[in-house]
């Protein structure tokens, strides 16, 4: 698959559910200062642990990874918040100094 | 995300229609609109509520909206942007896929059978009819970029006729300053405006000094992406 757009991100998102697992799909749902993915950006992450997309530079995604396992585990959502002023709540944050939320959800 | 939700955005995306995808940030319930409105998902979305997901979709603005005591997340999906390549030359070959890594969906289109080939263009749609009758199938809009490499009036002329009479946000021609002076005067001639003619690049591409056939895609696409977005830091 030679693109990286949100279409080619669903396309790898399907073909991991036809290889009969599982996937989260997280979205870039808000962001402040200079995040490097717009709002609206998608990754889908299967149930090993495969990435497609981004949502941000590549700070953030190992972090969206182990929290996508969690959503698959209990089918419930999550929103992950990260950026370096939020009170540490992650251990992970952005270089850059942007701050991003995103929506992970199980696609079920 | 059930799994129906999943598909019908998919078969959006493939039918090149633009939708939106409305999460409750409370519930997590799901909609899928279109433009005309249509919806399918968990729930149908309020009356009131529904115009301003249709803004969203035309002005490709996601972002969380508040309704009444709701949070929403609209993200919209527009369709993929164009490439229409007139000309199954070498250049041709390079430009495809670097535009396709683009996230762009490429057309290329001679009339030629010897240069069209699957060999030579492989995962690319392929179309050997005329570039006139080509273009007017595929109908280039707003979210279409038209370039003509043949370096052969036969072609690359009605090509261009036919994607300036459209809303192709980006036209652009092979060739030298003196060919692309001459090519000016044929349009004229067969009638072309001279608000239509000011639209077309011509030297195609960004001027980076490209030489080889790779380093000329790399700068067709630049210029293709500049026109799309706009310049972020202005000198």
């Amino acid at each position: 698959m030679i693109r990286d757009d949100n279409e080619a991100i669903l396309a790898q998102a399907a073909s991991w559910r036809d290889a009969g697992q599982s996937v989260a799909l997280a979205h870039v749902i808000a962001t402040w200062g200079s995040a490097p993915r717009p709002v609206g950006s998608l990754m889908a992450i299967s149930a090993s642990g495969a990435m497609a997309g981004s949502v941000s530079g590549g700070c953030v995604e190992g972090a969206v990874v182990m929290e996508a396992g969690k959503v698959l585990s209990d089918g419930e959502p999550r929103f992950l918040s990260f950026g370096i002023s939020n009170e540490m709540a992650w251990e992970v944050g952005l270089a850059c100094g942007g701050k991003l939320e995103v929506y992970v959800e199980p696609i079920q | 995300m059930k799994a129906r939700i999943f598909d019908a955005l998919r078969a959006a995306l493939a039918d090149r229609r633009p939708v939106a995808l409305v999460t409750d940030l409370g519930s997590g319930l799901q909609t899928l609109v279109d433009l005309d409105g249509r919806q399918m998902g968990d729930v149908a979305l309020e009356d009131e509520f529904l115009p301003q997901v249709l803004d969203a979709i035309r002005e490709n603005r996601s972002g969380i909206v508040e309704f009444y005591e709701g949070r929403f997340f609209i993200n919209v999906h527009p369709p993929a942007n164009r490439l229409l390549i007139v000309g199954a030359v070498h250049l041709a070959q390079a430009l495809a896929p670097a535009a396709r890594l683009a996230g762009l969906d490429v057309t290329v289109i001679d009339p030629r059978a010897a240069f069209a080939t699957p060999e030579r263009f492989p995962d690319t749609v392929l179309v050997t009819d005329w570039p006139d009758e080509a273009l007017a199938a595929l109908r280039p809009d707003a979210r279409t970029a038209v370039v003509a490499l043949t370096h052969d009036p036969k072609f690359d002329d009605p090509a261009l006729t036919a994607a300036l009479s459209t809303d192709a946000f980006y036209v652009g021609v092979l060739g030298g300053r003196k060919n692309q002076a001459a090519r000016l005067e044929r349009l004229r001639g067969q009638g072309v405006s001279e608000a239509q003619l000011a639209r077309i690049h011509g030297p195609v591409g960004l001027d980076i000094g490209a030489v080889t056939p790779a380093e000329i895609a790399i700068s067709i696409l630049a210029d293709i992406i500049l026109a799309l977005r706009g310049a972020k830091w202005k000198a």
